[in-house]
């Protein structure tokens, strides 16, 4: 049945690094933008999609035979919006200062290219072990991107980390501008791919 | 030439359109009160249909006022004044009034010629045009959906390399997005809300989306396959966007009323179409710089659009009516 041929480690490392959500597949990039001024919403939103993601996979998996194919798409995005809301209904019961803090994008996680487009590639094929294993590490993937922006924009806008001073002072106000995200995200984007081409000329040299 | 007849025909609806937003925008909802306004920062004016008495003009404990969302918020009056002609009554509040919102103001017993008129609570508002060209302006520039609301970024980044792309995407998206609004405010304040469904809002209007990205497209193939041939492929580009699933979600958090959802919805298509169009313009420039290796194509994308959203900042103080 699985067409896949990699371990489970494997498949979980890639969700992380070789196909990172925010880095690599440049997916999902509004709350990436939005509401990555502190580790905290990072973390929290990270949380959500996690959920959302490790539960949507394991749902289209385990009915993934009985999907008639033209009707698929409809499926998966009924389904994703199933467990939006709950976890949107959980988060607005349990944290209503952080929920209120991400604004609507715990509601926008339904329109997020990348649970949709986990789901057609890989959870609709593989049995229901590997597509939880393989939104684990989506999942994780998101959060870990999501809190390395945070860690840089709340280190650099305000000298905290998590609310805990870090550096004593203020060093550039400017990280922390709501219209900041943009470049942060640029100049990090940048600044990867620069150490991936430098990474690569010295294997070759 | 064919398009232009087209657009003629339907002259008429708009000005129907327009009667109606003018006509529904002038009531106060009692005959004694000609109209009520909204003066400086902390007055509002009433005007009368006849005299009113000094005496009861002028004793502050006759009027009591709340802003609309809030009726347990008494408003401090600090001062009423009866202008000469004894017709003009000016209200002054003791802290500036929230202008975007309604006012409920209560006058008991008013005195006419020695003659009691009864209590009266009116609405005070901005003319109603006005709320909406600040609904449409708001989505389309001050809260500029792409630049300060970073929402529906991954087709904006996608679709922003062409400019005729650019036009495409936001042309349709703009359609799209109308259609979705109003079905969701129709369904949202005549199904959802009075069987207490709100917790399905997110379901429905994915839904609602979807559906409304089919339809469009069976009518366009239809009525015009010129168009469906030059647009179509933008079409499943919607459903990818979070902007359509977020005009439903707002207007039904902030209880929009009909007119207002359409203004939303196409002010939020409208600041994506100049969004997508503005950056199509610069992205364009960008393929004959020389930018270095590791920024091109997105990151040097993020930049710019970055640049957008501190220009964006300049519209926020930004208000007509």
């Amino acid at each position: 049945m699985s067409t896949t041929t990699k371990s489970y480690g494997q498949l979980f490392m890639d969700g992380i690094l070789k196909e990172n959500p925010i880095f690599k597949l440049a997916l999902s990039m509004c709350p990436a933008v939005g509401i990555s001024t502190s580790v905290m919403n990072g973390i929290l939103l990270g949380t959500a999609v996690l959920f959302v993601q490790v539960f949507s996979s394991c749902t289209i998996s385990l009915v993934r035979n009985y999907i008639h194919p033209k009707i698929r798409i409809p499926t998966y995005t009924l389904t994703i919006a199933t467990w939006v809301t709950v976890i949107d209904l959980v988060l607005a019961a349990y944290v209503p200062v952080a929920y209120k803090a991400m604004g609507m994008f715990v509601r926008l996680i339904v329109a997020f290219a990348i649970i949709t487009m986990r789901l057609e590639m890989f959870a609709c094929k593989e049995p229901l072990g590997k597509s939880f294993v393989d939104g684990v590490g989506m999942g994780l993937g998101f959060m870990v991107g999501m809190v390395t922006l945070g860690v840089v924009r709340e280190l650099l806008g305000s000298g905290e980390l998590l609310g805990y001073d870090i550096l004593g002072f203020q060093p550039l106000l400017f990280f922390i501008l709501p219209s900041a995200g943009f470049f942060v995200v640029g100049l990090m984007m940048g600044f990867f791919n620069w150490i991936e081409v430098k990474y690569n000329r010295r294997k070759e040299g | 030439m064919k398009g232009m007849n087209g657009l003629r025909r339907y002259h008429w609806m708009v000005g129907i359109l327009l009667l109606a937003l003018l006509l529904t925008g002038c009531k106060t909802g009692h005959e004694f009160i000609k109209g009520t306004e909204f003066k400086d920062d902390d007055k509002i004016v009433v005007v009368f249909a006849g005299p009113v008495e000094e005496t009861w003009a002028t004793n502050v404990s006759n009027f009591s006022a709340y802003e609309k969302p809030d009726p347990d918020i008494k408003l401090q009056i600090t001062e009423a004044t009866l202008g000469p002609d004894q017709t003009t009554l000016t209200v002054t509040f003791g802290a500036p009034l929230n202008q975007g919102e309604a006012h409920i103001l209560t006058m008991t017993n008013i005195i006419s010629e020695g003659q009691d008129m009864g209590s009266v609570t009116v609405t005070v508002q901005k003319l109603y045009f006005g709320v909406l060209m600040t609904v449409l302006l708001g989505a389309a520039l001050i809260q500029n959906f792409v630049f300060t609301k970073y929402l529906g970024l991954c087709v904006f980044f996608g679709t922003s390399q062409r400019r005729d792309t650019a036009i495409g995407m936001g042309v349709v998206f703009t359609i799209v997005i109308v259609f979705a609004a109003m079905m969701a405010w129709a369904l949202y304040q005549f199904v959802l809300k009075p069987y207490q469904l709100t917790f399905l809002n997110i379901v429905v209007f994915i839904g609602l989306v979807s559906l409304s990205v089919q339809g469009v497209d069976t009518i366009l193939r239809k009525v015009n396959p010129t168009l469906f041939k030059a647009f179509g492929v933008y079409l499943v580009l919607v459903i990818a966007n979070c902007i359509a699933i977020a005009v439903p979600l707002m207007l039904a958090d902030n209880e929009y009323n009909g007119w207002e959802s359409l203004m939303l919805a196409l002010g939020a298509g409208v600041g994506f179409l100049l969004a997508l169009f503005l950056m199509a313009c610069v992205r364009e420039r960008l393929e004959l710089a020389n930018v270095p290796p590791s920024f091109r194509g997105l990151p040097i994308a993020f930049v710019t659009a970055g640049l957008f959203a501190l220009a964006f900042l300049g519209f926020s103080g930004l208000s007509i009516y």
